[in-house]
């Protein structure tokens, strides 16, 4: 794509996972049987009117204020109409032109650099119900009969826009990425692309490098995992600019990603695309935020994960290792709890990032269910600062802790894993190599550092592992100046 | 006046207290009168004695019990029959939802019922509430009781005939430009349309929701008075709702109008206006002066667009609240090769000509490139139009003027030039684009025995001014006439 600069803004859909609907008070619940969670309002039936959700303005509120937007006082609900048999009042309730949170941005990093990726607007507005088509294909074009469940309709939702900051698919992704994250460590949506409480679609135009003005966008649709949305971002832009190098026109149009092929193919060109009448909800009054709500959504939030990335990292561990904790964030949660109680932070950060996340990979099961806790870490840490554990044992008990097999201490203490760290335990056992490798040590004293360390593994050897490593290694050194 | 059923709410709550008769005995006699007039009028759509009896027995057996819930305790009242009822069918007038069976009670039934009043039935109305006659119904039109050969007013048509003769005694209208205040002219009776957000809209079916309002009709100002208190009460179901107190009406009812100051519309006072009842209400003005009151006239510029400004914002609204009668789920279904046409075809068949006529206009006012030019013009002149109320009110207590430019027309008169029945709400719509009440008051017949409406408009919130003076119009208007048909001469036809 050389010569060519993409230009992408990504549209996000996110379900809050709230108690109840955002106009009505059923119940949010994805699991129930078909049509159970209805009612007059959220089915639509003649003189049902909505009433708005205060638990689901409150997250979209601490999503706004999350990526710093500016809370607006009186936004307004209006009604986009559109007729569709799984949109009962065939008008979705939705924001237009006053959204409740404007102007935000959020910042993402591609290969260690930083990118600003504006938000222009976050809204709210309701879910559709969902229609299954009786077809083998399960669309609907084919199909005998069409059935609908309603327990999804009025399920809130938010609608987060950004700008056109972002220039590639790895910021496209990086930028989704990040944006799960702040909503999962807000409490307020588990944004899981493959079920469906997030998803993303992507607006892409490329134009010559140095060109001001945009190019003609495409809206990508249908990416169900983060690959997936960098991958039709990718697939999208080297189609757009084969087009044009081509000779042709890019076209303002809807497109499908087909997993399957790799490939976007076109849904509906915009000038079939439908007029939606918006104006506002009558039914409603304007959503009125004042400074006393605000300040309390933004003094309610949690550290956010870049915040909580930097911490972590600045606290000694590596960078990536903090980020892995974040990502995971109840694995932050236990590395904030031990080292709380004064476990050395790399230590525990390492531990975390590497051996639980491989221990709970490998297992397939997740860090609630292994019991492992922030006081384990930092007792097991502890031992390991005492010297009362080598790095080796401390990984032996910590996979046994994970398997809920006891505490550090019982566990090291059990397993006969404690290590010698006492000279005059451990002398015998160095005298004993060096009688038996009187070569090695003449090549020492001859200035030859480099043997002390076979000699230290012959020590570790006699002592099954147990003697600490640099005790001995103190020993031979010594031994050998005495010599 | 021995029939029960030409008492009043408040002369029979009395004799309900005292024990003269019972509910039961009460309902008897308005079944009765219902018996002998609905054949004439076609006054309801659904009219259901068994349960009237049943509830009528409730309310008896709970006052024995020594309960007394209020004025309304065991009066037998109509309810529009676009105010969802559970149990009983509710079509809103249209073909769309006939059978339609709704399965929870609007919020001011549930008030009627837990104040222990007996409903009798569903009254007629044009479809959606769509019109200013009744002949809109897709169920046939509802006549007047003073003349059958005319048109009752409407949309609130049913209810303001069986109220005028007597086949209930009071009744719940909804008003969107004049569809209470209207019919009650019309039909000789008290009507009012309250403060937008007094009354709960909850259960109300939506024809355009910034301007619908229920609100009720009686023959006495003070039976309307007792009424709306009883309904006006804050519904956290309907998001417009009023939240504050209630102010209490009924004792403004006997202030009389001493040292209040009424303005006299200037813009409702003479071209458009029928003679008769343009003197007819400047009789009444100079009746208000004589009375104490300090009348003068007031101008309210912006009225002369509020008419077109209405019949954008309430279509508009309008092309949204019926997009739900699609066939998929309840009410009418006509078949289609897809679901689009299957929508397509249950609206074409199921809407009438006048709601499918307002639904392509609020469809276009609303449509991209035309939304600025209609849409958004009409919400400026509903802006210039509250402006100017908030002025007048500045300078008066209460505005009056005509509730209607012409008395009931015949019967046919207007169906074929919808610009010429839309003019017959052209008094009544700016309150409802203001949100103020707004009632009329009967204060005489024409010359072809037709009633005259008096509008008496308020201040949002205000209800105590619009009753206090209406109380004072009906005292002096003395209108004790009654429609023939109320009398038991008259037999089945």
């Amino acid at each position: 794509m050389s010569g060519w600069e993409a230009v992408i803004g990504i549209e996000t859909h996110v379900e809050l996972q709230t108690r109840s609907k955002m106009f009505c008070g059923c119940a949010v619940d994805f699991g129930a049987e078909p049509n159970t969670t209805v009612c007059p309002v959220c089915l639509a039936l003649p003189g049902a009117l909505p009433v708005p959700n205060q638990e689901a303005i409150e997250g979209i509120l601490s999503i706004g204020a999350a990526f710093e937007c500016e809370l607006v006082t009186d936004s307004l609900f209006h009604r986009k109409n559109y007729f569709y048999p799984d949109l009962p009042k065939n008008y979705q309730i939705s924001q237009y032109d006053v959204p409740l949170c404007v102007n935000g941005h959020l910042d993402v990093e591609v290969e260690g650099e930083e990118h600003r990726i504006g938000i222009t607007r976050v809204h709210m507005e309701e879910d559709t119900g969902k229609s299954l088509h009786g077809s083998e294909t399960g669309r609907i074009h084919d199909a005998e009969y069409s059935l609908l469940d309603f327990n999804r309709s009025g399920v809130p939702l938010v609608e987060i826009v950004s700008e056109p900051d972002i220039r590639s698919p790895e910021q496209a992704r990086a930028y989704a990425a990040e944006l799960q994250r702040v909503v999962r460590s807000l409490g307020v949506s588990d944004v899981r692309l493959e079920e469906g409480s997030v998803r993303f679609d992507a607006n892409i135009s490329v134009r010559p490098v140095g060109q001001a003005e945009y190019g003609t966008r495409a809206e990508v649709k249908n990416m169900n995992s983060l690959r997936s949305l960098q991958r039709a971002v990718a697939y999208e832009i080297e189609r757009q600019i084969a087009v044009i190098e081509g000779g042709g026109e890019i076209v303002q149009e809807t497109r499908h990603w087909d997993e399957g092929s790799g490939k976007t193919s076109s849904m509906r060109s915009k000038e079939e695309s439908e007029d939606y009448r918006y104006f506002q909800e009558p039914d409603l009054v304007p959503l009125h935020v004042d400074d006393e709500w605000r300040e309390r959504v933004v003094a309610g939030l949690p550290e956010l994960p870049a915040v909580r990335r930097h911490r972590i990292a600045e606290s000694g561990v590596d960078r990536q290792a903090a980020a892995v904790m974040v990502e995971a964030g109840d694995l932050a949660d236990l590395f904030d709890d031990a080292v709380a109680g004064g476990a050395d932070p790399r230590t525990v950060g390492n531990w975390l990032s590497g051996d639980v996340v491989a221990y709970l990979r490998r297992n397939d099961t997740t860090l609630q269910e292994t019991h492992l806790s922030g006081a384990h870490l930092q007792e097991l840490a502890e031992m390991v600062r005492e010297g009362a554990l080598s790095s080796t044992a401390a990984k032996d008990v910590l996979g046994r802790v994970l398997q809920g097999e006891g505490t550090p201490a019982a566990l090291a203490a059990k397993h006969d894993l404690i290590q010698i760290s006492d000279s005059g335990e451990l002398e015998a056992e160095v005298d004993a190599v060096l009688a038996a490798n009187v070569d090695v040590l003449g090549k020492i004293r001859g200035g030859d550092m480099k043997p002390i360390g076979f000699l230290v593994g012959q020590v570790m050897k006699a002592t099954r592992g147990k003697a600490d490593p640099k005790v001995v290694s103190e020993l031979i050194r010594t031994k050998a100046a005495e010599g | 006046m021995s029939d029960l059923a030409d008492l009043n709410v408040g002369e029979a709550a009395t004799g309900l207290r005292a024990g003269d008769f019972s509910s039961v005995e009460l309902t008897d006699a308005v079944i009765k009168r219902a018996g002998i007039t609905e054949s004439h009028l076609h006054a309801y759509l659904t009219f259901d004695q068994d349960a009237a009896r049943d509830a009528a027995r409730v309310a008896d057996d709970a006052r024995a019990g020594g309960e007394d819930r209020g004025p309304l305790h065991g009066i037998p009242i109509a309810l529009k029959d676009n105010m969802t009822t559970r149990g009983t069918e509710t079509t809103a007038g249209s073909k769309i939802l006939a059978g339609y069976v709704p399965p929870y009670d609007a919020a001011v039934v549930e008030r009627l019922q837990s104040r222990h009043a007996v409903i009798l039935g569903k009254t007629n109305l044009d479809e959606y509430a769509m019109g200013s006659s009744t002949e809109n119904s897709a169920y046939g039109p509802t006549r007047n009781p003073w003349d059958t050969e005319r048109i009752p007013g409407g949309s609130s048509g049913g209810s303001a005939a069986a109220v005028a003769v007597g086949s209930a005694m009071a009744a719940l209208g909804s008003d969107t430009g004049g569809s209470i205040r209207q019919p009650a002219a019309m039909c000789g009776i008290v009507g009012v349309k309250p403060t937008y957000g007094l009354v709960s809209r909850y259960g109300l079916i939506a024809f355009a929701s910034s301007l619908d309002q229920i609100g009720p009709f009686a023959r006495t100002v003070a039976d309307a008075a007792s009424l709306l208190e009883v309904i006006a009460e804050f519904d956290i179901r309907d998001a417009t709702s009023y939240r504050g107190e209630r102010p209490a009406f009924s004792q403004a009812l006997e202030e009389g109008v001493a040292g209040m100051r009424v303005g006299v519309v200037t813009e409702l006072s003479g071209d458009g206006i029928d003679a008769e009842v343009a003197a007819a209400c400047r009789a009444m003005y100079d009746s208000l002066a004589n009375a104490g009151a300090e009348v003068s006239e007031v101008s309210l510029p912006a009225s002369e667009y509020a008419l077109s400004a209405y019949y954008l914002i309430a279509p508009a609204e309008a092309s949204a609240n019926l997009a739900r009668f699609d066939g998929v789920r309840y009410g009418l279904r006509v078949g289609g090769a897809t679901t689009e046409e299957m929508m397509a075809r249950t609206r074409a068949e199921g809407f009438g000509p006048e709601v499918t006529r307002r639904i392509l206009l609020g469809t276009y006012a609303l449509s991209a490139g035309y939304y600025d030019a209609f849409y958004g013009q009409a919400q400026k002149v509903r802006t210039l139009v509250r402006r100017d109320f908030a002025a007048a009110y500045e300078k008066v207590d209460v505005l009056v003027s005509p509730t209607s430019p012409t008395t009931a027309f015949p019967i046919g008169e207007r169906t074929a030039d919808p610009l010429s029945m839309y003019y017959a709400d052209v008094c009544t719509i700016a309150s409802n684009l203001a949100g103020d009440p707004s009632g009329s008051v009967p204060i005489g017949l024409d010359n072809q025995g037709l009633p005259i409406g008096f509008q008496i408009m308020a201040p949002a919130l205000h209800e105590a001014n619009l009753f206090r003076a209406a109380a004072e119009v009906e005292r002096l208007a003395t209108f004790s006439h009654r429609p023939a048909l109320a009398t038991s001469e008259v037999r089945p036809a």
